[in-house]
């Protein structure tokens, strides 16, 4: 058979393009009925779901001093209450910095690499009790209330953003339960969205007078964050999976 | 038909008083003879009435954390950080007695009931210490005391073996 020689990314892609014309399509539906009741873009009311009328994301600058990185992972650890084990080879890690190098020019560049809220998440297509999931407005999560910790989505992140708790946990934040047998991630601050305020890594770079993160609604082409995507060239890690990452860098 | 009737009648009322009454008499709200959680200690009326929350906050809620965490839908009605927030109590079974948890507030019921719940296997039990006010150490109860609910217990087998003897008394 012809279609066993081809490779499987192109199986794949094809399923992928079939189903962004769904989503488009849904989203225009979805989209019409907001319009309806006045809303768009910007602040949400209280009580009122997320909606795909936002696509939340953010823009890295990788070209920032590297040392700036090192306040993003100590200001998710203080807002989530992650951090602290003694066994760095299990305990959680939400955000981590990352340094590449291209062996062929010698460049170098460190970036903070955690959850990319894809667009087409594979550990939401791969968790077998739904727990792992997206919200309309493009934010991955996992309901820890159905999570049965099997860590099929850990194995299904091309990004290994995704951490299995496997100790007690005590003392979490009112915000964030964490609980030993659960899959957990970055949020992107989540809590903090509703609220209509920035995640907390983006305000403690901003309080150190650093715009080394930008983030924003993607789908507001008036926003800061799309202003910046159209106005620069940006990579996503691995964009070749086609699970369009709503996590931008800019410079590698 | 009687004898049966007043054999059902005498296992009712011999079950009610071994299982403290629980299931039938939870409706009672306040005037029941279950457990007397204690009040919150900030606070001075629940979002919904004390009958309505001892029999139905587990469904209040299951449904809006779904809401919550899958919808974003935040800021509605129940919420279980704000019953923390209410209803934790220092206890000395607790940290020594010097952190307000939520824990002898539901382990009250739940013993009673012999109900295990996992919420606080991730949710934090521990509520921010109250600021200002002079609240006493531990919070005044609900219901009746331990006294009470005897005489109320008494009370009741007294009425239905009365009610018996009106008819023509208990099985011959």
């Amino acid at each position: 058979m012809n279609s066993n020689n081809l490779p499987p990314i192109t199986e794949e892609k094809i399923d992928i393009e079939r189903r962004r014309l769904l989503a488009s399509g849904g989203a225009i539906a979805i989209a019409s009925g907001i319009m309806l009741y006045g809303g768009g873009a910007g602040a949400r009311e209280k009580g009122q779901p997320a909606t795909s009328a936002q696509r939340w994301g953010m823009l890295i600058d990788t070209t920032a001093d590297k040392s700036i990185w090192d306040t993003v992972v100590t200001a998710c650890k203080r807002e989530q209450g992650w951090g602290g084990g003694n066994n760095p080879a299990t305990d959680p890690q939400w955000v981590r910095k990352v340094s590449i190098k291209n062996k062929s020019t010698g460049a170098e560049a460190t970036l903070p690499v955690m959850c990319q809220h894809c667009a087409n998440p594979p550990c939401v297509d791969v968790c077998p009790t739904g727990a792992s999931m997206q919200r309309a407005d493009g934010i991955v999560l996992v309901d820890k209330h159905i999570c049965i910790g099997c860590r099929y989505c850990m194995m299904a992140c091309p990004y290994s953003a995704r951490s299995f708790v496997h100790e007690p946990v005590h003392n979490q934040k009112p915000h964030m339960p964490r609980g030993m047998g659960t899959v957990e991630s970055c949020t992107m601050c989540v809590h903090r969205v509703d609220n209509n305020q920035q995640p907390a890594c983006v305000e403690a770079l901003e309080a150190k007078g650093s715009k080394a993160i930008i983030f924003g609604d993607l789908n507001d082409p008036d926003s800061e964050i799309s202003r910046a995507v159209s106005a620069h060239v940006t990579r996503r890690i691995r964009e070749d999976l086609g699970v369009e990452p709503g996590v931008h860098y800019k410079g590698i | 038909m009687r004898l049966p009737n007043n054999i059902l009648g005498i296992a009712f009322i011999a079950l009610t008083l071994l299982l403290g009454a629980g299931g039938a008499y939870a409706a009672e709200g306040t005037n029941g003879i279950g457990p007397n959680p204690a009040k919150a200690e900030k606070g001075e009326q629940c979002v919904e009435p004390v009958d309505d929350m001892r029999r139905y906050h587990m469904n209040y809620l299951k449904h809006q954390r779904d809401e919550t965490l899958r919808e974003g839908i935040r800021g509605k009605k129940y919420s279980l950080n704000e019953c923390i927030d209410c209803h934790a109590a220092k206890s000395p079974d607790v940290a020594g007695g010097n952190i307000r948890t939520i824990k002898p507030f539901c382990a009250e019921c739940h013993q009673f009931a012999a109900v295990k719940i996992d919420c606080f296997e991730c949710h934090t039990g521990i509520a921010s210490p109250i600021k200002k006010g002079n609240k006493p150490p531990m919070p005044s109860k609900h219901g009746k005391t331990d006294q009470e609910k005897d005489a109320l217990v008494f009370g009741m087998l007294e009425n239905y073996l009365k009610s018996k003897s009106d008819v023509g008394g208990v099985a011959e």
